[in-house]
């Protein structure tokens, strides 16, 4: 399997996508500028976190007009799958990749802190590894996080099965206490409509060994790893 | 001021008020017209006053900061550079400093706390380092003051956007409330960063005839004279300084972290140096000195975001984000490519030379032209008169009223302003970024993993200004053993520290005498502990209308953990373990949190520290946690024994079963007492008594506290508090506080 990563001036998560790849692969994904227009044979995509062009004008909205997006864009309609993490996800959004926006988090503040995610569906190559139903637990890092979108683009999203994750209780419940920064239905990550582009606020990436004090994210990157290879 | 203005001042002779308005006096001024030989333009006086200020030349401190422990084996780098270098074996090293933006952020809280992060990790990655860690430590006044919820909810955010967006993580800090900073909040932000041993940069320009760059954000007008600012006592017009508070970009500053050390692994730089307090002056200067050079400057290459800036203004202005590099010849090519490549702005503006000279040209006429010694090492030096206070009275423990319940008073200490939670405001921060934090912050110390290794570094930044306000000599070295006791619950071995001396006004021999007497507790403890200092900042004139803050002599420490498999948290782990006390017990009540919140009172000595106590309690803990002997570790600190069993108990989320302390002192003296050396561990019920044989081999006094149990605190004689009550209080103020 080859996967690339995708650097943007004022990515700051690039290298722990890389990390968490390299971990479930054996092997160093590609690092590719957003300068570049030439994009490696790649059978993954990584959008990392961050703050691309110091999230100047809208979170995401100056990267997704960066020479690499444009290939991007050609590879994820051709059907390489692409994840989009926090940063990576608003430039999911504002590419059109990904319907609706991230937008100021509810409080107004950043918020860093674990997060519990209800596990949406397990048929995609994203999230194999996890049982549908099951509550995960991955950390979330952002101040525009808040995930909106009209109520009919929130309906097809619900009725064509492609909500990923959702914050939700211990329980599994999905209440509004459990929501951190008021995204529309509780909304973490969403898929595209095949599938093969998931974008998500939480970072799996800084949860896969247990000195980090959680594994829950690793288990994306190998499911990925087995769909993939 | 207005263009026309500006070009008034410029033709002006140098009026009595200008030079005072420099915040040179009149003895100063005798001296710069003594070491220069003639009358200085404006712009030379400009430069003059900002190398001169207390902010850069340590006028007032320096005589005093000389008498500090500064060496090591482990030391690679001490005082003098941008940061101190510790040695973490197999050719890597720490990078790390504390630094204070204290007057900034009361005036504009939001950029003066964002740019002292972005000034701080400048200071670490000019070294070559790339930073993996930052902390910050927040004084604030009183909780009701008018502004307390308006400057503590704009530093955060300002420290939080600043650090998130360079994607270091933030893992700790400690923030007080005290009435006495009500108008001069201090903030002090700590940066560590890694690098190779053997690639380590500094700003010696040695070598005549090498070019000079410039690189990062352009020049504009903010921060003109804020070294000078810093140096100067507020009043109540301090507010209209307001613009020469600098504005931060930390999307340009994450660009020129990359671009410098894309840079630094070509072999092309000389020296280097950030352009932070006193910018493009204190940088030239900076180097040129050390590098036994001369340097000439010529400003029309600096790129300037604003129109007709003159050559006063360029070279005393603190806009952010600019590094100045000497390079070596024929170096600049690859350096142009790499900064062009992250989109900042690269100049070469001058060459050393070997006239030892300071000079600086502007629109073809000699602005400047200054030896540097004059400068860099005939700044005055104050040997100013102080007076050391007088010592409070030890109070007894039975002076100290006892509460109804000892668990109702522990249920109020901890829900207080002073002991709470500071989740509020570390979940603001991103304390994960990099994917190498093992310890998160609300523990003793924040730990970071060495990338790619099994190595942890600890960090912690502490000090306890009502002990320093009432005893700045056993304050100061409380600071520094309080530290010490925070990496070393971690497992970690206490390398260094960096220290943060913010006091008042210097010229006023009370306040002179509090940084003496701090200096010298601190220079005790680090020499007792083997815990030297190899970075540090001095801030004075905190104060306002002649209310001076309480002497606050921040500590940062760094420690090595040499396999973070064996490592301490401080939440207890399992059911059956026991608890036990190591150290002592008088039950010192005076200056205690709980005279603080139960009485409205802070009265009488501060804890005595016995140093010889704490580096054989600090051993024996560090031993045992290397050989796997405990499950759990928590230095005891403010508020006593009982809230450091509670703060173990809310980690982890299990209770305990505590038996009554041993007869001799009231149950209030023994639970909220602030006695230090002390640490509580928790032991595997089979291995107490190894443990206690260990302990006692060591000279260190140990003692059964309890059972960890159930689900809430529970004493003889007591209805059990239960944790969830516990949490709702501990978890409850800051977030009621600041909605």
């Amino acid at each position: 399997m080859k996967a690339s990563v995708i650097v943007f001036p004022g990515s700051n998560c690039d290298r722990d996508a890389a990390v968490a790849l390299q971990a479930a692969m054996g092997a160093a994904p590609a690092m590719v500028w957003h300068g570049d227009s030439e994009l490696p044979k790649s059978d993954l995509i990584v959008l990392p976190g961050g703050f691309s062009y110091g999230d100047y004008l809208r979170s995401g909205a100056m990267a997704a007009h960066s020479p690499v997006m444009r290939e991007v864009v050609a590879r994820a309609k051709a059907g390489t799958p692409v994840l989009g993490i926090c940063n990576g996800f608003q430039v999911l959004t504002e590419s059109g990749l990904l319907p609706g926006v991230l937008m100021r988090n509810a409080t107004l503040r950043f918020i860093c802190k674990d997060m519990l995610l209800k596990v949406v569906r397990n048929d995609t190559r994203f999230a194999s590894h996890y049982e549908t139903g099951e509550v995960i637990r991955i950390p979330v890092a952002h101040k525009d996080g808040c995930y909106f979108a009209d109520e009919g683009t929130l309906d097809r999203l619900e009725g064509e099965n492609r909500v990923a994750f959702r914050y939700c209780e211990a329980s599994g419940a999905v209440t509004e206490a459990a929501n951190p920064n008021g995204s529309c239905r509780n909304i973490a990550g969403i898929y595209n409509e095949t599938g093969t582009v998931l974008g998500m606020m939480p970072h799996p990436e800084r949860l896969i060994e247990p000195v980090l004090s959680g594994t829950d994210g690793a288990k994306m990157f190998s499911s990925l790893v087995e769909r993939l290879h | 001021m207005s263009g026309a203005a500006r070009a008034a001042r410029e033709a002006e002779t140098l009026s009595d008020a200008l030079i005072a308005e420099h915040g040179i006096n009149a003895e100063e001024y005798a001296r710069l017209l003594k070491e220069l030989g003639r009358e200085p333009t404006l712009t030379e006086l400009g430069v003059f006053s900002v190398m001169w200020s207390e902010h850069c030349s340590y006028k007032s401190s320096r005589v005093w900061l000389k008498t500090l422990p500064t060496t090591g084996p482990q030391v690679i780098q001490g005082p003098g550079e941008n940061a101190g270098v510790v040695d973490l074996g197999d050719d890597q090293a720490a990078v790390f400093k504390m630094e204070s933006h204290n007057h900034p952020s009361y005036i504009e809280p939001y950029q003066g706390a964002a740019t002292g992060v972005g000034g701080i990790m400048r200071d670490v990655f000019t070294m070559g380092a790339r930073p993996v860690a930052n902390m910050n430590a927040l004084r604030f006044g009183a909780p009701d003051h008018p502004k307390t919820r308006h400057l503590l909810s704009g530093v955060v955010s300002g420290i939080g956007d600043y650090g998130n967006c360079m994607g270091v993580p933030t893992i700790g800090g400690e923030t007080n409330f005290d009435a006495r900073y009500n108008d001069n909040i201090l903030v002090n932000a700590m940066c560590v960063g890694l690098v190779d041993a053997n690639r380590i940069f500094t700003s010696a320009a040695k070598g005549v005839g090498l070019p000079v760059v410039y690189v990062g954000s352009k020049t504009g007008r903010d921060g003109i004279h804020g070294a000078t600012m810093a140096s100067a006592e507020f009043d109540d017009a301090s507010e209209e300084k307001r613009p020469t508070v600098q504005v931060g970009d930390p999307f340009t500053e994450k660009l020129l972290l990359e671009a410098c050390l894309e840079l630094m692994n070509e072999d092309a730089i000389v020296a280097i140096q950030d352009m932070g307090a006193a910018g493009l002056t204190s940088s030239s200067v900076e180097m040129a000195d050390k590098g036994g050079v001369g340097i000439d400057l010529n400003l029309d290459r600096v790129p300037c975001r604003e129109e007709a800036m003159t050559a006063y203004e360029m070279l005393l202005s603190e806009s952010q984000e600019r590094m100045l590099m000497v390079l070596k010849p024929g170096a600049e090519p690859i350096a142009k490519r790499i900064f062009t490549k992250w989109e900042l702005d690269f100049a070469v503006i001058g060459e050393t030379t070997d006239t030892g000279n300071f000079v600086v040209r502007h629109d073809g006429v000699v602005q400047a032209d200054i030896p540097l010694p004059a400068l860099a090492h005939a700044a005055p030096l104050y040997e100013r008169p102080w007076v050391a206070r007088d010592p409070l009275p030890l109070i007894a423990p039975d002076d100290v009223k006892a509460p109804e319940s000892i668990l109702g008073a522990l249920e109020c200490l901890m829900g207080s302003a002073h002991l709470s939670s500071r989740r509020w405001i570390y979940e603001q921060y991103d304390h994960m970024v990099m994917a190498d934090t093992v310890q998160r912050p609300g523990g003793d110390a924040g730990v970071v993993r060495v990338h790619g290794t099994d190595k942890g570094l600890a960090v912690s930044c502490d000090v306890t200004p009502r002990y320093c306000a009432a005893d700045p000599f056993e304050g100061a070295k409380q600071a520094v053993a309080e530290c010490w006791r925070n990496i070393t619950a971690t497992g970690a071995k206490p390398l260094g520290i960096t220290d943060c001396l913010n006091f008042g006004n210097p010229e006023r021999p009370e306040i002179m005498g509090e940084f003496v007497r701090a200096v010298e507790g601190m220079g005790e403890a680090c020499t007792v502990l083997d815990f030297p200092v190899v970075s540090g900042n001095v801030s004075l004139y905190n104060e306002t209308n002649g209310g001076a803050i309480p002497p606050t002599p921040a500590v940062g420490g760094v420690g090595l953990i040499a396999d973070i498999a064996h490592m301490a948290g401080m939440g207890l782990r399992q059911d059956g373990d026991v608890l036990l006390l190591l150290g002592t017990k008088t039950g010192h009540l005076g200056q205690s949190t709980y005279m603080q919140v139960m009485e409205d009172r802070l009265e009488g000595a501060p804890p005595p520290v016995d140093l010889a106590a704490e580096k054989c309690a600090g051993d024996l803990v560090r031993s045992l946690i290397a050989s796997d002997a405990v499950t759990a570790v928590h230095d005891v600190s403010d508020g006593g024994l009982l809230v450091a069993i509670a703060e173990m108990a809310l980690a982890g989320n299990r209770g305990v079963q505590l038996e009554a302390p041993p007869e001799g002192l009231p149950a209030h003296a023994a639970w909220f007492g602030e006695d230090q050396a002390r640490y509580v561990i928790a032991v595997p019920a089979d291995d107490v008594d190894a443990v206690g044989a260990a302990a006692s081999a060591a000279g260190v006094p140990v003692r059964v506290l309890g059972t960890v149990e159930g689900d809430s605190i529970a004493l003889p004689g007591e209805t059990p508090l239960a944790l969830t009550a516990l949490k709702a209080a501990h978890e409850g103020w800051m977030p009621r506080f600041m909605a």
